[in-house]
């Protein structure tokens, strides 16, 4: 309930500084940050629109567009670059074909870069959602991206198999 | 009973931690009672992650690389059996004086004040920092002394700032408690933004409350009543732990009202930030909590008389937080007998690159750099050759093996034309290319200029485009010129640390590593054999098992071959992309 972005723009009491968490609820709840609640922000702080527009585009971490349900953010902060990250995010671009910043056609993954995660004696890293995987290989990544694809085929799957099944038992 | 406790921080996590705790898990809830299991936060041995450690009687019996093969193992002939795997062990500390194991050598340089607890206590479980001593220094303080007191100590003690700057605490501290505005505010920098420093994520992932500790007793020194945390959004756990932590010291009563009958009153809150470099900047970081675009202010007033709401605040980062409490307990003059004479006490690195033994090691102010690589850090990968260390991140600078003996201290490392910063060091061999170093960092600081100052928003840009033209091999000698004089400038015409310092990365490559340089725009040629423009992709015919994966990812068909014999790159062909070299299995591609 906390999460939720309505909720957090009802118990909006007008404290200052409330701007850049509303922003970061709205990114959680949706993925990203749809054109109404920008509008639905401005008008609840007073905060005009095109100044959380500004807000918006100044941190790296918010998107005007929908994201995959797999964010990847590959590192490139200095140790990993040292050690070939650059290697790493050619072979991301070329295992699922998307430059960095976009997203796949089945939005499965999206893929960015992130200046440090702070692994760095595990380098070269990367965060898929919220996990962080180091010491990777072109190799090692290509394995890592796989398998997140097949569970997720294999989630869909079971999700159409017990489709299938419930619709059996209705009928 | 034996206490087995898993590193659970975010490198050990990535390294595989969760798969060894659950295995242990599962014996455990097959055998109860056999032994009790936690998770701890990083001890910095990161090199060796995941870390299992078994604890009985004082002894700490620490094992590294623990596979659940290896967890089992651990199970079965040293939590039953009682016998220590000798060939595992990182680590066997018995009391506080017998180290042995592999790493001893690697910690006995060491000394820990900000790492005291990280590694030996639940950071979720705040009864554990308070077995550790925690929360007595915040007892004393605000039951046995005055603000002026805590002031004096921590001015006696020498510390100074240790998010780059360097600035005396306690005298930090004086300004905002000599102003009369109310409210007061402290603020915690956790933006640890520099790319290669890790130090504040293991700590407030691995030991939160000395963080906390130390903000309250901060807040009482100088009268603020609000505090706030402001911790980047890339590191999740570090939020999560610090979360769990404040709420404990809440009901723990060490903050909300009338802290421990003092009639004190604080409260912390937790700021994400959203990611931007900048925020770094101590006056953009107040923007930011204020919910605007983080660009600096200009400077004065100063943060004590005007920083975050325009009231008194004192701004510091977490590791110059976590060393409070350690100095209200011991005393200003243990502290200040550690270090050299201008700068005192401990400082926490982070070893990263292309050293053997990567993570955080803390050690006295003065220690030699090549200390730090040879005899904590391991030597350089591979046996290769030490070239350079790269400290500061994105503001600082590449110092060379030749000055190797540098000691590390606020004084000496900007004499070399790097800065101290947070305290990342990332090692570099003889396969790093420093011109390409130095576009890397232009790259990121052009990209995190807030775009205020012209010569920041422009000169970054300028300068990296020339960067690049030249790791392409289409510098001319003119640029060279340029770059220093574009360098210059916007260190003299940028209003906040991010421009001052931009340049840093250029001007000390320039200075040390000229000649590569040269070789770059001259010769057309990359020493180091790193930028792709500049040198052959070939295939190592020991390696290569002929499997024809690079001839079919090959988009120029200038790799041709006869299955499961060596494949050849035809070099002139060959456009460059790099494709072979990411669908290689055998790391049989590679570059000359």
């Amino acid at each position: 309930m906390e999460d939720n972005f309505s909720y957090r723009l009802w118990r909006y009491d007008g404290a200052p500084g409330e701007l850049i968490p509303l922003l970061q609820s709205a990114q959680d709840h949706f993925g990203y940050i749809p054109r109404a609640a920008i509008a639905g922000i401005a008008a609840v702080t007073g905060v005009p629109e095109s100044e959380v527009y500004g807000v918006i585009t100044f941190y790296s971490q918010f998107r005007l567009r929908p994201m995959g349900k797999y964010v990847i953010k590959v590192c490139d902060g200095t140790a990993c670059h040292v050690q070939n990250s650059q290697l790493i995010i050619d072979t991301i671009v070329d295992e699922l074909g998307i430059e960095v910043g976009g997203t796949t056609e089945d939005n499965i993954f999206t893929l960015s870069t992130v200046a440090c995660i702070g692994c760095c004696s595990l380098a070269p890293v990367i965060m898929i959602n919220n996990d962080t995987h180091g010491l990777l290989t072109p190799q090692s990544v290509r394995k890592l991206l796989r398998e997140y694809r097949r569970r997720e085929n294999d989630a869909g799957k079971s999700e159409a198999a017990a489709d299938n099944a419930g619709s059996g038992t209705r009928q | 009973m034996k206490k087995v406790i898993v590193g659970m921080s975010t490198c050990g996590l990535s390294a595989g931690s969760r798969k060894a705790y659950d295995r242990l898990g599962e014996l455990l809830s097959g055998h109860p009672g056999a032994f009790e299991l936690s998770g701890s936060g990083c001890i910095g041995m990161c090199y060796r992650e995941p870390l299992v450690e078994v604890r009985e009687n004082g002894r700490r019996v620490i094992y590294g690389g623990v596979t659940p093969e290896l967890a089992e193992r651990i199970f079965r002939e040293d939590i039953l059996g009682g016998r220590v795997i000798e060939e595992h062990v990182a680590l066997d500390i018995e009391g506080n004086k017998e180290i042995r194991g592999t790493e001893s050598e690697r910690l006995r340089p060491q000394v820990r004040i900000v790492l005291r607890n990280c590694g030996l206590i639940d950071p979720e479980l705040i009864d554990e920092y308070e077995g550790a001593g925690g929360y007595q220094a915040l007892r004393k303080a605000l039951l046995e002394m005055t603000p002026e007191e805590i002031i004096k100590e921590i001015k006696d003690s020498g510390l100074r700032g240790r998010g780059g700057a360097g600035f005396p605490t306690g005298l930090k501290w004086s300004f905002a408690a000599s102003q009369q505005a109310r409210p007061k505010y402290i603020v915690c920098n956790a933006d640890e933004g520099d790319p290669g420093a890790f130090m504040d994520r293991s700590v407030l992932e691995g030991d939160p409350h000395s963080v906390i500790e130390g903000m309250i007793v901060a807040a009482r020194a100088i009268g603020a009543s609000k505090g706030y945390v402001y911790c980047r959004a890339e590191y999740p756990m570090a939020i999560k732990r610090l979360t769990i932590a404040l709420n404990a010291a809440l009901s723990k009563g060490y903050i909300g009202k009338n802290i421990l009958g003092s009639g004190f009153d604080f409260d912390i809150v937790i700021k994400q930030g959203a990611g931007a470099f900048v925020c770094g900047e101590e006056t953009a970081l107040f923007q930011s909590i204020e919910g605007k675009r983080g660009m600096p202010r200009i400077r004065p007033p100063f943060p004590a008389e005007k920083g975050l709401w325009r009231k008194p605040t004192n701004n510091n980062n977490v590791e110059t937080y976590a060393n409070v409490p350690w100095i209200i307990t011991n005393g200003a003059a243990a502290y200040a007998a550690y270090g050299t004479e201008k700068s005192r006490g401990t400082k926490v690195f982070a070893l990263a690159g292309k050293v053997v033994c990567g993570g955080l090691a803390e050690v006295p102010m003065g220690l030699p750099i090549n200390d730090l690589v040879f005899k904590i850090g391991g030597g350089i990968k591979d046996g290769r050759e030490f070239k350079a260390v790269q400290m500061g991140g994105p503001s600082g600078g590449c110092i060379p093996a030749s000055l190797g003996a540098t000691p590390v201290d606020f004084e000496s490392i900007p004499a070399t034309g790097a800065i101290m910063g947070s305290g990342g060091m990332v090692v570099m061999d003889d396969q790093t290319c420093m011109v390409e170093m130095a576009r890397f960092f232009l790259d990121f600081t052009q990209n995190e200029s807030c775009g205020k100052c012209t010569f920041c928003r422009i000169g970054t840009r300028r300068m990296l485009e020339i960067l690049t033209r030249i790791t392409r091999g289409e510098g001319v000698p003119e640029d060279i010129e340029k770059l220093k004089s574009l360098g210059n400038r916007i260190r003299e015409a940028s209003l906040c640390g991010l421009g001052q310092t931009a340049p840093n990365p250029v001007l000390t490559t320039l200075q040390y590593f000229y000649e590569e340089y040269e070789a770059h725009i001259k010769e057309k040629r990359c020493p180091a054999a790193n930028c792709a423009a500049l040198v052959d992709f070939l295939v190592d015919s020991a390696k290569c098992v002929g499997c024809g994966l690079c001839a079919k990812s090959c988009p120029a068909d200038a790799i041709t071959g006869e299955r499961k014999s060596a494949y050849v790159i035809d070099t002139v062909k060959c456009v460059k992309c790099g494709k072979c070299v990411t669908v290689c299995a055998f790391n049989a591609v590679y570059k000359k």
